[in-house]
């Protein structure tokens, strides 16, 4: 036999049920944990969904935010926020910084005239001072965006939804759906609780987060569905350890490839794109374990209708055997 | 074990090599640019090409395919803005020149209905008073047959005003389906004056896209600044000539009913008082060059159509010796004297301009004026220097990604760990392809997506090995376990990305810019991985199986 990395040894017979109020019972509360996290701390909205300039500076000579605030307060903006921003693509003599500028009520945008000043008196600080980037959005569409995100979420997790639900069971579904909830809700609480800058990249990363879970669920549930038929008499808390156990080697080996590609976007892939692949990163571990301990959960608490399995069954059960 | 038909594998093999071919242009994306540039200059210039022109051209084999993914605003750099249109602006401009019609309408009833004076009224509403209000339904007649019917396929039957009575006033407003059907023309005629204006400036590729109702998304890579963007498509270039009533130094002079209290732009604290309803409009203008004026001094040259230059002629015939005033955006430009009748329909504005200034007053009254104001809801600008370190911080994300994955996945499984490998190579070949060839935009976003792509296309692979692991378990004959493994997995394969593509397409209804190319990287790298593990990877394993013919198989 050759050698061969494994994650998970061969055969495995690992009880996924035996600590389930752990398990199970710990992913609900860190799920109420999350929202209530998220109730009370509020996230940390970019622009796009509050409103308000960034302005990104970037330069030869270190970022000193004290002088920075000075040089803007005596303008007549919203709150100003400075914050420097450390990635190890920098060249040793680039200094970033991050202006955030909230909106004046009543007012869509930032005039010209007011952004000309804003940089003006940035660049008497730091004469060396270029503007990477400045964007602008207004509390108009912010609020729209706002709708928009919620729209998706929702919009994706019915589709799917319903889907699963053509496809297998609706306690499948409802499975599948109550595991995504945990995966969203526990990233957004983790947004919450370390006041992780929230932004439309964001709601695309819980996005992907939601098809990765389900893929992964639906993995584990197809198998479920295909080992029903093969041991009927079996009881449905076992035929479920039995299917996990037989799919654990792929699941952990997506995740693990996954996890790699991820790991390199979060090294490598510059503070740009940082939060919306830690947010994956996060998502994909979270929809992993879901899948393995959550969404089967659910499905065995219902429970499931096994009387009518045998006459479908038989056609398959003939096609196993050959030669 | 079966194996594919020969037909199926020359289909799978020439899907691959296209897909390699087509991505090849974007490895060289610099150079291909350049070529593609030069060609389409030569073929503008009817192909007539510049020393320069042919140097560019020889970068790239012509013969190669030199389709390019573009590269979105915030990899190249650029600025996007997102306008509204204040759409029931030109409501008021219709009914304002409804008031002279009413008025001639309304002259032959003079001896039933007495004098007509207009009301004040809130703007978009005509409010005419009649001195016999018993007289009101033959004034109502008479204004009514003024409407015409809607043109428009929703409108269909009704007319485009409503005429209705209020005491003793006559009110004329526009109707419901006339205010759609002039919301609609007006954003038509503002896309196309803001594409004008655009081009103009021969930018590379610029997105100008109404987004529902009243909204406009422009997105011009290259340009400096949204500051800069706004300037050249923010300024609404209304020129009118007007007749002047008077002259003032005092700003807050009342300038009387139907008249305008105007400021001078060249002398301070200089106003005119004229009046509201001008002469002419530069929507009768046919053309506008820079040109000098007799001291040489940069001016405009104008030209109008048949109908503004009548009008023109006309009203300085009977005016000659009074000032009229050249109205831009509010402001005069000028007020000069008519000195004698001026026929056939040209002049030139003067007003102290420089050579830019007359050019690009030129250029905008060339490409006419906005029918109505805009407000910028969002404004982004990328600098070029900060999407170039998004690529290559993207490139190095990326190839790490792909090298640690493919450590990982022979590690895992030998042999069949290279073929999933070399698939995967295919998949990325065959992402970039599709995107060049549709045209789709690459966003960091979307470089994220192919990254993840990376990851996640190894499972579909993952899952037909893991099974032919199983099968091989239960004492299988290796090609009999190698085709009840793809068999097996297929439906866990199939409902495993149906799902995800699902999300990919919601992504891609709800989200905009960057989060939409990271659907279509998403969404595309799906549909290729999939194709890839059951189709390529299948083929690899089944050409080794026939050649070697092994007794036994370790995946």
């Amino acid at each position: 036999m050759a050698f061969r990395f494994r994650l998970a040894p061969e055969k495995t017979n690992f009880d996924f049920f035996r600590h389930q109020w752990l398990t199970f019972g710990g992913s609900m509360m860190l799920t109420v944990v999350a929202i209530i996290l998220w109730i009370a701390m509020g996230l940390n909205f970019g622009i796009d969904f509050r409103g308000g300039t960034t302005i990104r500076t970037d330069s030869t000579n270190p970022v000193n935010v004290a002088a920075m605030r000075e040089a803007l307060s005596g303008m007549e903006l919203g709150d100003v926020s400075i914050t420097e921003v450390f990635d190890i693509n920098f060249a040793e003599t680039q200094h970033v910084a991050q202006v955030r500028i909230a909106p004046l009520d009543g007012q869509e945008a930032v005039t010209p005239e007011t952004m000309a000043q804003v940089e003006a008196a940035l660049q008497v600080v730091d004469p060396a001072i270029v503007f990477e980037s400045v964007e602008s959005v207004g509390p108009k569409v912010s609020g729209e965006l706002i709708w928009k995100a919620v729209l998706a979420m929702t919009a994706a997790s019915a589709a799917i939804m319903v889907y699963i639900w053509l496809r297998f069971e609706w306690q499948y579904a409802l499975g599948g759906v109550v595991a995504l909830i945990h995966d969203i809700f526990i990233t957004i609480g983790v947004f919450a609780l370390f006041q992780l800058k929230f932004d439309l990249t964001i709601v695309a990363a819980l996005l992907t987060i939601l098809g990765y879970s389900i893929n992964d669920t639906v993995v584990v549930f197809d198998r479920l569905r295909e080992n029903l038929q093969k041991y009927k008499t079996m009881p449905l808390r076992e035929v479920m350890n039995l299917s996990v156990n037989e799919t654990l080697s792929r699941t952990l080996m997506t995740s693990v490839t996954t996890l790699i590609a991820l790991g390199a976007m979060l090294i490598f892939g510059g503070d740009v794109i940082r939060g919306f692949a830690f947010a994956i990163f996060f998502g994909v571990i979270l929809g992993t374990y879901s899948s393995i301990f959550v969404a089967k959960n659910l499905v065995l608490f219902i429970g499931l209708d096994r009387g009518d399995k045998p006459k479908k069954a038989s056609s398959n059960e003939f096609a196993e055997i050959d030669a | 074990m079966s194996p594919t038909a020969l037909w199926k594998r020359v289909l799978i093999l020439l899907v691959c090599l296209w897909g390699i071919s087509a991505a090849v242009p974007n490895l060289f994306y610099g150079r291909v640019e350049t070529h593609n540039d030069a060609a389409a200059a030569i073929e503008a210039a009817n192909g007539v090409a510049t020393p320069e022109q042919t140097a560019a051209l020889a970068e790239w084999p012509s013969w190669l395919p030199s389709s390019l993914m573009s590269l979105g605003l915030d990899l190249r750099g650029g600025a996007h803005l997102l306008a509204r249109v204040e759409v029931s602006d030109v409501y008021k401009a219709r009914i304002d020149a409804m008031w002279p019609e009413v008025r001639d309408a309304l002259r032959p009833l003079r001896d039933q209905i007495g004098a007509v004076r207009r009301a004040p009224s809130p703007d978009g509403i005509l409010r005419v008073t009649i001195q016999n209000p018993e007289a009101m339904p033959a004034a109502l007649e008479a204004v009514q047959a003024l409407a015409t019917p809607v043109v428009s396929l929703t409108g269909v039957g009704s007319n485009d005003i409503e005429v209705t009575a209020d005491g003793a006033d006559v009110v004329v407003q526009l109707s419901e389906a006339e205010q759609r059907a002039t919301d609609d023309r007006t954003m038509q005629q503002s896309l196309e004056i803001i594409r004008n204006r655009v081009d103009e400036v021969g930018t590379r590729e610029p997105t100008i896209q109404r987004q529902g109702d009243d909204r406009i998304l422009i997105q011009v890579p290259g340009i400096g600044s949204a500051a800069e963007l706004k300037s050249l498509i923010g300024t609404t270039a209304k020129l009118t000539f007007n007749r002047v009533i008077g002259r003032t130094d005092n700003a807050g002079a009342a300038p009387g009913a139907r008249n305008l209290l105007l400021p001078a732009r060249d002398e301070q604290g200089v106003y005119y008082i004229v009046e509201e309803t001008p002469v002419v409009t530069g929507e009768e203008l046919t053309d506008a060059q820079p040109a000098f004026d007799q001291n040489n001094d940069p001016a405009v040259r104008f030209t109008f159509n048949g109908g503004g230059a009548r009008k023109f002629g006309d009203y300085t015939a009977a005016n000659v010796g009074t000032l009229f005033a050249i109205v831009l955006d509010e402001q005069v430009i000028s007020a000069p004297k008519i000195n004698e009748h001026i026929p056939g329909g040209t002049g030139i504005i003067t007003g102290n301009f420089s050579v830019e200034e007359s050019t690009e007053l030129a250029v905008l009254l060339r490409a006419g004026a906005l029918p109505a104001a805009m407000e910028f809801l969002e404004e982004r600008t990328i600098g070029p220097e900060l999407g170039a370190d998004s690529i290559a911080a993207g490139k190095v994300a990326a190839l790490v990604g792909m090298a640690a994955v493919s450590v990982y996945m022979i590690a895992s499984y030998g042999l069949f760990g290279v073929f999933a490998v070399v698939a995967l190579g295919v998949n990325i070949a065959l992402i970039f392809a599709a995107l060049s060839t549709v045209g789709g935009t690459l966003t960091l976003p979307g470089i994220a997506g192919i990254v993840l792509t990376i990851g996640m296309a190894v499972d579909a692979n993952v899952l037909v090995f893991e099974r032919i692991r199983e099968e091989l378990r239960s004492n299988r004959n290796p090609g009999r376990a190698i085709e009840l493994g793809y068999e097996r997995a297929l439906s866990a394969i199939i409902d495993a990305n149906i799902t995800t593509f699902i999300t990919a397409v919601v992504l891609f209804l709800v989200g905009a810019g960057p989060v939409r190319g990271f659907a279509i990287t998403l969404g595309i790298g799906i549909i290729t991985s999939v194709f890839t593990a059951i189709y390529v990877t299948r083929a690899i394993v089944e050409m080794w199986y026939g050649w070697r013919r092994p007794k036994t198989v370790i995946v």
